[in-house]
């Protein structure tokens, strides 16, 4: 395409692709949808635009000793803490945060999502946008995430009855401003404690993600006011694969969880009126755009054996199981948890970060050498 | 040519996936809407959630 169209027609083309988007859900779903579907569109154009990403600042703190992505994360969700937690203080009855249990479940597979994660090289966040920016490993992953999340909805009742503890909130615990302090306090520690590991010309966060965490956070709170809930990713991926699994003839709305109230509309309706969907169609084709308008895309990754591509793929199904399991990924539960006073946020990323961890030590292992050492280097941001 | 380079051609270009991942996403309109309830647009919500008097109804990854 890019050898036929001169880059001006490209970009005009690209700028009504996001038109079409925009007018199409405002056509079919009416303008809330078309609100949130400019808000996903932003998402995907600053994540892979501006290079926000969660899984590759994780990794490379671990591997690298470099902080910056991972201070910029913590500073996304302090500004969206800062206006989140008096938005939901002043009107509980119309907004609500992303608060979870803490339970036996959601903390083994938060390991276990973190650890899927730094194989596939992205969280559920980053499958989209690599995906949407031509990634073709993220794409596999992709569709392993989508079946893994809707797997993961199957069990998810079996899972929670495992045990856990009731839903606790900052605010709950501490009140609304002093909830906000200790968010704002925890945050500050943690960034204390990346800086001070972080190689001295890795501390400093760079003005390209300063500018990315401020425009991270405006859009989860635009999502937070307009939806009335926080940002998340999972929840679209498994009601995607639930809509293709009823495609194929399960009877899907059988199952205890999509029988429930609040799950069983959400399957009868279309995804066009379902909040995560919107922001996640959003977010694949922003990544797009963005990928686009550039003169000349980023080198594709590397081939791999084919058995790495059935690890990805199998590491996308658990990433997805895992994610629905443990209430969330890092947008779901660590950025919106965090940001709106779930105390299950602050855990999952404890769990997360420790199976980040482990992750990366499996990863060679998996991987074959060669692959590794070609092929996920140029895979993209790892977000 | 570097290994690198030449493992790289043996792949589809980032355009052509990307393309693909839109694509994808046009299937899975095609599935919902033959799945799913036609949507009513004289009932879609009000244009914003805040100030619009109403609970939050849309479904999240931290319900269970």
């Amino acid at each position: 395409m890019s050898a036929v169209l001169p880059i001006s027609a490209r970009r005009a083309g690209l700028v009504l692709l996001g038109m079409v988007l925009v007018v199409g859900s405002f056509a079919t779903a009416g303008p809330r949808a078309a609100l949130l579907m400019l808000v996903g569109l932003g998402l995907g154009l600053v994540l892979e635009g501006l290079r926000f990403g969660f899984a590759g600042p994780w990794r490379v703190m671990v591997t690298e000793r470099d902080g910056r992505g991972l201070l910029a994360q913590f500073l996304a969700i302090g500004l969206t803490a800062l206006v989140a937690f008096p938005l939901l203080a002043t009107f509980p009855e119309e907004l609500t945060g992303a608060h979870a249990p803490v339970g036996v479940a959601m903390i083994a597979f938060a390991f276990v999502f973190g650890a899927m994660m730094q194989i596939v090289m992205g969280c559920g966040s980053g499958t989209l946008v690599n995906a949407g920016s031509g990634n073709l490993l993220a794409l596999v992953a992709l569709f392993g995430f989508i079946a893994g999340s809707f797997f993961g909805t199957l069990h998810l009742p079996w899972w929670t009855g495992l045990g856990s503890l009731p839903v606790y909130t900052l605010q709950g615990l501490f009140g609304n401003g002093a909830g906000l302090g200790v968010t704002l306090f925890g945050l500050a520690g943690l960034s204390t404690l990346v800086y001070s590991r972080s190689a001295p010309e890795k501390r400093r966060i760079p003005r390209r993600l300063w500018l990315a965490a401020v425009l991270i956070a405006a859009l989860a709170l635009l999502n937070l006011v307009i939806a009335g809930q926080s940002w998340g990713v999972v929840y679209g991926l498994g009601l995607w694969g639930a809509k293709f699994a009823q495609a194929a003839g399960m009877d899907v709305a059988a199952s205890t969880f999509w029988s429930s109230s609040g799950h069983a509309v959400r399957l009868q309706q279309s995804v066009l009126t379902d909040v995560t969907s919107l922001t996640n169609i959003g977010l694949l084709a922003g990544a797009f755009l963005a990928m686009r308008w550039k003169p000349s895309p980023d080198p594709q990754v590397a081939a791999l054996s084919a058995t790495s591509w059935g690890l990805v793929l199998l590491a996308g199904v658990i990433m997805g199981y895992s994610a629905r399991v443990a209430l969330g990924c890092n947008v779901g539960a660590f950025f919106s948890g965090v940001s709106t006073g779930s105390l299950h946020g602050w855990v999952w990323f404890v769990a997360a970060f420790a199976g980040s961890y482990a992750g990366l030590q499996l990863r060679p292992r998996l991987m074959r050498a060669a692959a590794v050492s070609r092929g996920m280097a140029t895979g993209g941001q790892g977000s | 040519m570097s290994d690198s380079n030449k493992s790289q051609e043996k792949l589809p270009g980032r355009p052509l996936v990307g393309t693909f991942a839109l694509g994808f996403i046009l299937l899975l309109l095609i599935v919902d809407n033959a799945e799913s309830t036609p949507i009513n647009p004289f009932n879609a919500p009000p244009l914003v959630a805040l100030g619009s008097g109403e609970a939050p109804s849309g479904a999240h990854c931290t319900q269970p």
